[in-house]
């Protein structure tokens, strides 16, 4: 099995707006560094013009990614062992404040790409439910086929 | 386990080079017999502190290249002690969940400054390296920046990543300040198995 993520970010302004300048110059280094990543298997792209963001129904100040990695060691790797990091840190700058879990994650069988609506309907089960096999975060994480949550490092359950 | 010096400066030299280390570069390094060393060294191991593997140390393969070689890297998981009994990572993961809930990382980051600022100017050493080493850091040099091969808050950053390490740069931010140290900036640089921050020489003006 493969690991899909979808996350997605209410912009403060326009994408084309000057507070998002820092963000888009941005975006293609950090493209860089994820498909050159161990464990990279896919990601959605609008065009090879990686500063294009994907556009979709869901409302134009929302930004989604979503992608496929080998594990969760893999995307665990780029998204806080990597230059990813830093746009994470300046998140605030960027994306609006959010109450709701914007970030999740579920199995898909190898060769598998996840489309956007499928990607969605995984964030719509995560806010109403929380987490669980079919979508779930780093924190609450699921191997494939397990209904119980990994235990935590911490040694404090979930 | 450590109160024996050959123990403790072997576990120093294993766990210091950041890679596999071999029964023979062990005793050289701490200049003890060969049969010594690899008695303590597999002493550590079975009390998980190193972790032990084999592994041909030389290129060659094939007959004639010969058996694998014993070789021991720093065990994964963290031993604490404390006396009388304290729990301050349970405290500190509690807080860390509020933190989140607040949305209070630029307070968190601001109060870690301040914490770093008051830690190096209180400390004994006067320079990064020996402040880095004192805390527990492991730091060493690669291209021209220092690099921290020990996260001392390792837990609670794979917990909560994102907060943890904007805290830990903002609190060597806060060192250098202490210091007085210039010339040099902390940056995120995170790699695997390491800690996030790195630190760079500035650009001098010609």
């Amino acid at each position: 099995m493969h690991l899909a993520q979808l996350n997605v970010a209410h912009l403060v302004a326009p994408i084309d707006a000057p507070e998002l300048a820092d963000f888009v110059a941005a975006l293609e280094p950090i493209y860089a560094v994820s498909d050159s990543a161990p464990g990279f298997v896919w990601r959605m792209m609008e065009s090879d013009d990686p500063t294009e963001v994907i556009t979709h129904e869901y409302g134009d100040d929302l930004l989604v990614n979503v992608s496929v990695w080998e594990s969760r060691e893999a995307l665990w790797n780029f998204v806080y062992r990597s230059a990813h990091l830093e746009i994470l840190r300046r998140r605030r700058e960027w994306f609006a404040r959010t109450a709701v879990p914007y970030t999740l994650m579920w199995w898909v069988p190898e060769g598998h790409t996840p489309t956007l609506g499928e990607a969605m309907e995984r964030l719509a089960l995560i806010r109403a439910q929380g987490p669980g096999p079919e979508a779930f975060t780093f924190k609450e994480f699921y191997e494939p086929g397990s209904s119980t949550p990994s235990p935590s490092i911490a040694g404090v359950p979930h | 386990m450590l109160a024996d010096p050959v123990r403790r400066e072997l576990y120093r030299f294993v766990a210091a080079q950041g890679r596999d280390v071999g029964r023979n570069e062990a005793a050289e390094a701490i200049g003890v017999q060969r049969t010594l060393a690899a008695f303590h060294l597999d002493k550590l191991v079975e009390a998980g502190l190193l972790e032990a593997d084999f592994r041909r140390l030389n290129d060659r393969t094939g007959p004639g290249s010969g058996r694998p070689a014993k070789v021991y890297r720093r065990g994964g998981p963290e031993r604490m002690v404390s006396l009388p009994p304290r729990d301050y990572r349970t405290l500190a993961l509690v807080l860390a969940e509020v933190v989140d809930q607040l949305d209070g990382d630029e307070q968190a980051e601001k109060a870690a400054r301040r914490t770093g600022e008051r830690l190096a100017a209180a400390s004994h050493e006067t320079g990064l390296m020996d402040v880095l080493v004192g805390r527990g850091y492991e730091p060493y040099e690669e291209e021209g920046r220092i690099r921290l091969r020990n996260c001392p808050f390792h837990v609670l950053a794979e917990t909560h990543p994102v907060l943890v390490c904007s805290m830990n740069l903002a609190m060597c931010e806060g060192m250098l300040r202490g210091l007085g140290e210039d010339r040099i900036a902390a940056a995120l640089d995170p790699r695997p198995g390491e800690c996030c921050v790195a630190f760079i020489a500035k650009d001098v003006p010609e």
